[in-house]
């Protein structure tokens, strides 16, 4: 697997996006999404933790997992290191940078949950990636989730005023949305393709 | 405790189906629903993993000091995804492929942990079990109708075997993602419109 980096960064924000085509991370996506500036912070947070955790991911896995042919713990590795560096960041947010830290605030920890932040780890050793290929595609990733929640929050603000069919209301519409934009994101194919 | 059995029975596959009623555990009911088959093993191993770390979490109801629990349920959790997963690559290899990461994602899928803090963690063993079986089997059942829907339109056969025929003009956008996300849509657009026409 020899792509570049950069090819790989924008493929995972538009054709490769992992809500849109890896439907990672629903359960956050479905339920921030009705808020545009919640949407926002979450994206924020999701773009930096995604990129700093697999990057740590990556230097576990390779140099000290793989050695020690321990690779069938890798899920419960990952989740504890995820939870360990969100949990670390908070502290250091809380101390040195308070705005940010009420900014983030609520997010910080509901992304320890967050199953794109796995799914990307997981993906980025199926597929063995390098170092460079996987933080490109730690922080493109984290890039679209973003992109992907602040375009339905958008959308579902607009609708809100508009009548739409009892049974569609809350998840079925957000669902229905996410399709239209998955189709529409498929029409970037020609800029880069990853799988 | 016959009657809990069957009100547990009736909430976690209809009532309070984890996925169309509370929206959890999305992330796999879209990603694997393209083939039935591939469907039926994530079935089985989110019904395996749910049951059992019910039951484990209720066995040690006494023991986990509460304040650490989150993350002794999410060891469990991840202890019976690891034995799915190595079963899973041992017995068949082909399916472990497609399935990819999704398999070790049943890890945070939020129906698990769900059912640990909200039925195990009060419960006794033996009724936790069931109650993360049924709510596995609900789970289950709602991902089978859409890959039946999926497989059905996009490919025109039903586990593989061939079921429309020659005449079928396959439908390319129920193979693409983006058909996941309608097919859910709509039966949950179903099911909660059968509901609200019930309560007026």
């Amino acid at each position: 697997m020899d792509i570049n980096p950069i090819v790989i960064f924008f493929a995972s924000i538009s054709t490769s996006n992992i809500v849109l085509t890896n439907f990672l991370g629903m359960c956050s996506y479905l339920s921030i999404s009705r808020d545009l500036k919640a949407s926002w912070g979450l994206g924020q947070a999701v773009i930096f933790v995604m990129t700093t955790t697999t990057m740590l991911n990556f230097l576990v896995y390779k140099y000290i997992l793989v050695p020690a042919g321990l690779e069938y713990l890798r899920y419960i590795v990952f989740i504890i290191i995820v939870a360990a560096f969100v949990q670390l960041i908070e502290m250091i947010l809380e101390r040195y940078m308070t705005n940010l830290y009420y900014a983030l605030g609520i997010f910080l920890p509901l992304i320890t949950v967050n199953c794109a932040i796995l799914g990307v780890a997981l993906f980025m050793v199926i597929r063995e990636y390098t170092f460079l290929q996987s933080l490109a595609y730690g922080a493109g990733g984290g890039i679209g989730w973003a992109l992907a929640i602040v375009a339905l929050a958008g959308i579902r603000e607009k609708v809100d005023e508009t009548k739409i069919p009892k049974g569609l209301q809350g998840a079925g519409f957000a669902l229905i949305v996410t399709g239209i934009m998955a189709m529409a994101f498929i029409g970037l194919s020609g800029i880069a393709n990853i799988q | 405790m016959k009657s809990e059995i069957r009100t547990i029975t009736e909430k976690d596959i209809w009532s309070e189906n984890p996925v169309i009623r509370q929206i959890l555990g999305i992330c796999s009911a879209l990603a694997v629903t393209n083939l039935m088959s591939n469907t039926l093993v994530m079935g089985v191993g989110v019904t395996f993993v749910t049951a059992l770390s019910s039951m484990t979490v209720s066995i040690l109801r006494h023991i986990i000091p509460i304040r650490i629990r989150m993350m002794v349920q999410t060891l469990i959790i991840a202890f019976y995804v690891i034995v799915v997963d190595i079963i899973l690559k041992a017995t068949m290899p082909e399916v472990s492929k497609t399935l990819g990461p999704y398999v070790g994602l049943i890890i945070t899928n939020c129906i698990i942990m769900g059912r640990c803090e909200a039925y195990g963690q009060s419960n006794p063993p033996g009724l936790a079990f069931f109650d993360g079986m049924m709510s596995g089997l609900g789970y289950t059942l709602v991902l089978m109708l859409i890959s039946f829907i999926r497989e059905l339109m996009g490919f025109g056969t039903l586990f593989g075997i061939s079921v429309l025929g020659e005449w079928w003009i396959k439908w390319t956008i129920m193979v693409m993602p983006a058909s996941a996300f309608f097919v859910l849509a709509i039966i949950i657009w179903v099911v909660q419109g059968q509901q609200s026409k019930q309560s007026v």
